[in-house]
């Protein structure tokens, strides 16, 4: 570990203590979305629509309504017209992307749902239910979205963010735009300038547990949601505005979540299940296939992207020119606008041009996946920065050195940086033994950096100390990688009381303060400051408590290693213990709550090294040596820490070499299942091996910056450059499978 | 659909007679993800399991008989056998993961009718019969007559594979199975080769035979490189009349695995690679097994 | 139509349950014993999260028709623990943060049992090999690669 300010003497924080949720998840025990049984409960099912893009002419429900066991059948018109009602064109989205109303607009797009006493019942009764479609032409890919005369999706859109607005509808949602100097200068004062084009198909989250959700609904219209999400409380808000009902008429309980990675930040069943529950007067559950998850959930965009820039010999960068488009799917919202700003964020550039277009096509709605946009702009970006290292004979980290964005940069987007870590991330990587290991045949070396904001957002916590000095913390963030973990150090640190004796917990809608999605790598950061402010309010209470009991000032009392001690010594230390024990008689139970939106978000970067080699004579990449270093702030819990570094590293090993969507021509997805959709196994990877550096994030207590997401934004170019390095070979469209890289050797050769 | 498990295979078979949707199964490894795919279920589903030929491996000396039932993993697992016949026991040890491998049987590879099975041409190269039980009583046939098409067989709809039968391995003989996927596992071959070499006492070629899988709507033999081998040492020549004939054979698709062109070109490769550690594994063995 | 009666014995005990013939072991263990610790991420034997041992053999209960287990005998996640003591596996996945979101944990521990009891000393390779039907998207399997590695360990020294 890369330590670059000293640890200020943490007892608990930084260290690496099993996790208060792990007994339950190594026995089984823990309850995961699909794991509920209600008394009663009925099994749902949804039916999809097998056409890219038609019109619903009809949907009879007669048949499936007659089957055995069955409950209730559910179509769009159970649910209210929010485009009627004058509702958000946002909420109209999601409310249509739940279940279609008019047209369908993707293959898998939800037309209806069953629920029925057992399983069989309810696939049985899904397959009777009859839907009339007319089947009207698609697009499947920003090319074919932004031609001339594309067919539309939603006839009434005009493209957003140009001025003056078109007068013609067409598959353009928005237009983003970032400029800084002139580029013919910039380009007029570089000495080389490499220009490439870039290509990226949309990749899937690939959480390992499908969407699941349990409804079980009263006849006062109140209903209980069980799921497994990123966020309860936004689970509640959708849910209440899909159903058309008061977000306080549902109660979300988070279930424990399998793996979310963005893609479990919006909803798709819970309110289905809960209209379903309704009309049925029973439990609900509802738990999508593995072919429902890809064809319908997720993914992120393809894009295309053109990159341009310009270098002096000696390494600075003098103009940048990026263009780039985003699938968004079947609605508005790819996350283009994040591409945009993060594109060359790593970088101090006098001259650019970012312009980004959100392009709507016939494929599921993305949704966000890890730094969402960021890494396929990165893979366009640090491509064409290795190329020109390499015209130029410079090391790819001392051109990297050269640009690299510090405290007081102008961001590409915008602000001026606070202290941020990513030269330090630079110079970690050039430190470690990897750098130089030496290299066999075929075998090559990459670097490729990247950039992500990391987020902030309102959390609330609430701080409960019991009866014998032991403490509750309760937040309402879904704990999707060992965050209660880093909530019960950060609490034991403040409180100065022993971790084990810290018991951490996620609570439902009902229990705790309103809580943002457990996303933008946040919840360490925004919801664990909510935890320090309330164990510090629960500090001010002990201390007056102390005080109280001593007959003396408050300033008398400080609160040291977890005991109330007298500034002078004139009262024996009061522990955690005895306070707890007396409490009945200071003033009752001591409980606190705290609740903020955050604003000391601190930026993140990652500079990864990858070796790969190559088999020339089938195209086979393997990686074989790997290496990333990524500025956590503080590693407030060092173990999950790196378990997010190499989480992300490897699903963008993945990203780069073997995933994909593949449609065929009539929009259907023709790999919805782990054998074709080629996540990494554990034999296709060497360890990953981690270099945390830690520039403390100078607006949190602790120093935390999130760590969750900007370690998939290098991998991709990592990946590539380290092909071009192996073979000489640059590869420009994902996921460079052996297919694409025989071919671009077999050109090479000829 | 109903499960029944007969223990003898005479009753399989009589089973298969009076019901004309039953499905036979081994491992269902093919069978369940089928049926998740949409694939109607059967009516009757047969499992061969609990039929002892049908999971047993034995040498009686002149040959091994193999039950079609068998997972993967008993013959993987059996030193002799692997010893033996080292490229199919690695190609049977190529499907799947370690929890298919407890399940997925060569009937079962075979009999899906998968160009891209892995065990087929390490069966095929080796010389593998099929012994076909049928109301009648039981036929044998090479395994290279069983798969008709993508999905198809000769079978038929009331016979099943009981076993399969591979003669000894001669002196001076090694096979070799190697597939090209993206990942290292869990994947299906994009390309496939089985090769099967024996050499002649003065180390030149005597017999060969090379399968290809995934390149056409079966597994191909290539009689051309076969008839450029023998005769002749792995020079470079022959390994690269190998590699033509074998990038000649193909008759591929285009689809989500791989284009035509990836896979002619790494089928002659991969043959090449097959063929010259078959080479290197019968001068290992001189004498007789 | 008729359902069928299982006769099984499940991480010891003898247990029966009422199965159609078309359910998956898997869906029998969650739904009708109760156990729902083996997961189901894709019901088509491409994930493990659904690993069991069925008479000492791991193997996806996804693939396996319920009324195939008929007289076997089935080990579980929840059956790793010896009266409420851990399997090193566990304990060493505790202790290495070998989970992050922790659903694919229960296939890796009866996978990593199933390697561990055909080979005591396993190689980096061999694990990461016997482990590759077992997906994980959130550890990049380092961490799990060095805890089966540290069980094996403390199972040898033992
Ligand atoms: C995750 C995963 C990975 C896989 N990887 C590979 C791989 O790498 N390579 C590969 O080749 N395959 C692979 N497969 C496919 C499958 O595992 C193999 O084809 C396996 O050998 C099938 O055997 P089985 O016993 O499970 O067949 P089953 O599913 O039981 O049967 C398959 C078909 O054969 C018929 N059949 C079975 N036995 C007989 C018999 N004795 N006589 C007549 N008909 C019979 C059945 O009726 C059915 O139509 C994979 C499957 C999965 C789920
Ligand atoms: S659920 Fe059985 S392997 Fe995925
Ligand atoms: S820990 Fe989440 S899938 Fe493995």
């Amino acid at each position: 570990m890369a330590i670059t300010e000293e640890n200020p003497g943490y007892k608990w924080v930084g260290t690496r203590p099993i996790r208060p949720d792990g007994l339950e998840k190594v026995t089984g025990k823990a309850q995961f979305g699909a794991d509920l049984m209600l008394p009663g409960m009925l099994f749902g099912k949804v039916v999809r629509s097998p056409h890219a893009h038609a019109r619903i002419i009809s949907i009879d429900t007669t048949a499936a309504e007659a089957m055995v066991g069955v409950k209730a059948v559910i179509t769009g018109s159970d649910f209210p017209d929010l485009a009627a009602n004058g509702a958000h064109p946002s909420e109209i989205d999601v409310a249509n992307n739940t279940i279609a109303r008019e047209k369908v607009l993707y293959e898998g797009h939800v037309v209806a749902a069953v629920a029925a006493t057992t399983r069989e019942q309810a696939e049985a009764a899904a397959k009777a239910v009859e839907v009339t479609y007319e089947i009207l032409p698609h697009v499947l890919t920003v090319d074919e979205a932004m031609a001339d005369d594309a067919p539309l999706l939603h006839e009434g859109m005009i493209t957003k963010g140009v001025d003056p607005a078109p007068e013609e509808a067409s598959n353009v949602a928005s237009k983003i735009l970032h400029e800084r100097g002139d580029l013919d200068q910039g380009f007029g004062e570089a000495d080389v300038v490499v220009e490439r084009e870039f290509t990226t198909k949309p990749v899937h989250q690939g959480y390992i547990e499908p969407h699941a959700a349990v409804a079980d609904a009263n006849s006062d219209g109140r209903a209980h949601i069980w799921c497994s999400s990123q966020g309860h409380f936004q689970m509640r808000a959708y849910s209440a505005s899909v159903l058309g009902i008061s977000p306080g008429m549902l109660k979300v309980t988070a279930a424990e979540i399998g793996g979310g990675f963005g893609g479990k930040t919006v909803i798709y069943l819970e309110p289905l299940a809960v209209r379903l529950s309704q009309r049925a007067g029973r439990p609900v559950k509802l738990v999508m296939d593995r072919d429902e998850v890809f064809r319908a959930t997720g993914p992120t965009s393809g894009t295309r992207i053109k990159v341009k820039m310009g270098v002096a010999k000696d390494g600075k960068i003098t103009a940048a020119e990026v263009w780039m488009a985003y699938e968004a799917g079947a609605y508005a919202g790819s996350p283009v606008g994040a591409a945009g700003m993060t594109a060359i964020a790593c970088y101090d550039i006098p001259n650019f041009v970012v312009e980004g277009y959100d392009v709507v096509c016939n494929k599921p709605r993305v949704a966000a996946y890890r730094a969402p946009g960021a890494p396929m702009a990165a893979f366009a970006v640090e491509s064409v920065l290795d190329e020109l290292a390499r015209d130029i004979g410079m090391d790819p980290i001392d051109i990297r050195l050269a640009n690299a964005a510090v405290e007081g940069t102008q961001a590409s987007y915008g602000p001026k940086f606070p202290r941020i870590g990513f030269v330090e991330t630079l110079e970690a990587i050039k430190d470690h033994p990897n750098y130089t290991a030496d290299l066999g045949p075929n075998q090559g070396r990459g670097i490729a950096a990247g950039f992500w904001f990391n987020a902030g957002m309102m959390s609330s916590a609430t701080v409960h100390i019991n009866e014998n000095g032991t403490a509750t913390v309760v937040t309402g963030s879904p704990d999707i990688g060992g965050s209660r973990q880093s909530m019960a150090l950060m609490a034991a640190e403040e409180l100065g009381i022993p971790y084990e004796s810290i018991k951490a917990v996620v609570a439902d809608t009902e229990t705790v303060g309103f809580n943002d999605v457990t996303g933008g790598s946040r919840v360490t950061l925004a919801t664990g400051a909510a935890v320090v402010d309330a164990c510090r309010l629960i500090i001010e209470d002990l201390r007056a408590r102390a005080a109280k009991t001593w007959d003396v000032e408050l300033d008398q009392v400080e609160w040291v290693d977890g005991q109330a001690q007298h500034v002078e010594g004139a009262q024996p230390p009061l522990s955690m213990k005895d306070l707890a024990a007396k409490s009945g008689r200071t003033g009752g139970p001591i409980s606190a709550n705290a609740s903020l939106n955050s604003r000391g978000v601190g930026a993140g970067f990652s500079t990864q090294l990858c070796d790969v080699e190559v088999d020339p004579e089938t195209g086979v990449t393997r990686v074989v040596r790997y290496l990333t270093a990524q500025d956590a702030g503080r590693a407030i819990s060092p173990d999950y820490v790196e378990g997010q570094m190499q989480g992300g590293v490897v699903q963008g090993i993945g990203w780069a070499l073997s995933e994909e969507y593949i449609h065929d021509s009539d929009g259907v997805m023709e790999n919805p299942g782990f054998l074709d959709y080629r996540i990494p196994v554990a034999s296709d990877l060497p360890m990953i091996d981690c270099a945390i550096v830690e520039v403390p994030n100078p607006a949190h207590p602790y120093g935390v910056r999130g760590v969750g997401e900007v370690g998939i934004v290098p991998p991709m170019a990592a990946v590539g450059n380290a092909i071009n390095d192996a073979l000489d070979v640059r590869m420009t469209d994902l996921p460079m499978s052996p297919v694409k890289v025989l071919e671009a050797l077999n050109e090479q050769r000829d | 659909m109903k499960y029944v498990a007969p223990s003898s295979v005479e009753e399989a078979t009589s089973l298969l007679s009076s019901s004309p949707s039953a499905q036979v199964f081994a491992g269902a490894t093919d069978v369940v993800p089928q049926m998740r795919a949409g694939r109607p279920a059967p009516e009757v589903l047969v499992d061969l399991k609990k039929i002892e030929e049908l999971v047993a491996v034995a040498n009686d000396g002149d040959k091994w008989t193999v039950g079609a039932a068998t997972p993967t993993a008993n013959l993987t697992e059996d030193p002799a056998f692997s010893e033996e016949f080292p490229g199919l026991a690695e190609a049977a040890g190529l499907i799947g993961s370690d929890q298919i491998q407890n399940r997925s049987s060569l009937g079962g590879n075979l009999c899906n009718g998968s160009p891209a099975a892995d065990s087929v041409p390490a069966m095929v190269v080796n010389g593998a019969r099929a012994v076909v039980a049928g109301p009648n009583g039981t036929r044998v046939l090479d395994v290279a007559e069983v798969v008709t098409g993508p999905g198809q067989t000769s079978l038929a709809a009331d016979e099943f594979i009981v076993e399969f039968e591979i003669d000894r391995i001669p002196a001076r003989t090694g096979d070799a199975y190697l597939r090209m996927i993206p990942r290292t596992e869990m994947d299906i071959a994009v390309v496939g080769a089985g090769a099967r070499i024996t050499l002649a006492e003065d180390g030149s070629i005597e017999h060969a035979a090379l399968a290809l899988a995934a390149v056409a709507p079966t597994v191909v033999r290539v009689p051309d490189a076969e008839a450029a081998l023998v005769g002749n040492t792995a020079d470079d020549e022959t390994l690269s009349a190998v590699a033509d004939a074998a990038s000649e054979a193909c008759d591929p698709i285009d689809d989500k695995r791989g284009t035509v062109a990836y896979r002619k070109q790494v089928a002659g490769v991969l043959a090449k690679r097959a063929v010259l550690i078959a080479i290197e594994r019968a001068q290992q063995r001189n004498g007789t097994n | 139509m008729a359902r069928t009666h299982v006769t099984t014995v499940v991480n010891g005990d003898e247990t029966e349950f009422l199965t159609d013939d078309s359910t998956s072991l898997l869906n029998a263990l969650r739904d009708e014993v109760g156990l729902t610790g083996a997961k189901e991420g894709c019901g088509t034997g491409d994930c493990g999260a659904c690993s069991v041992m069925v008479d000492d053999k791991v193997t996806c209960a996804c693939l396996v028709f319920a009324p195939e287990v008929d007289g076997s005998t089935i080990l579980t996640v929840e059956g790793l623990a010896d009266s409420g003591e851990l399997h090193p596996l566990q304990q060493c996945f505790l202790e290495g943060a070998a989970l992050q979101c922790g659903i694919c944990t229960p296939g890796f521990l009866i996978s990593a049992k199933a390697l561990l009891d055909k080979n005591p000393d396993p190689t980096e390779t061999e694990i990461r090999y016997a482990l590759a039907g077992n997906l994980c998207r959130c550890t990049g399997y380092d961490k799990i690669i060095r805890a089966v590695q540290e069980a094996a360990r403390e199972m040898r020294d033992q």
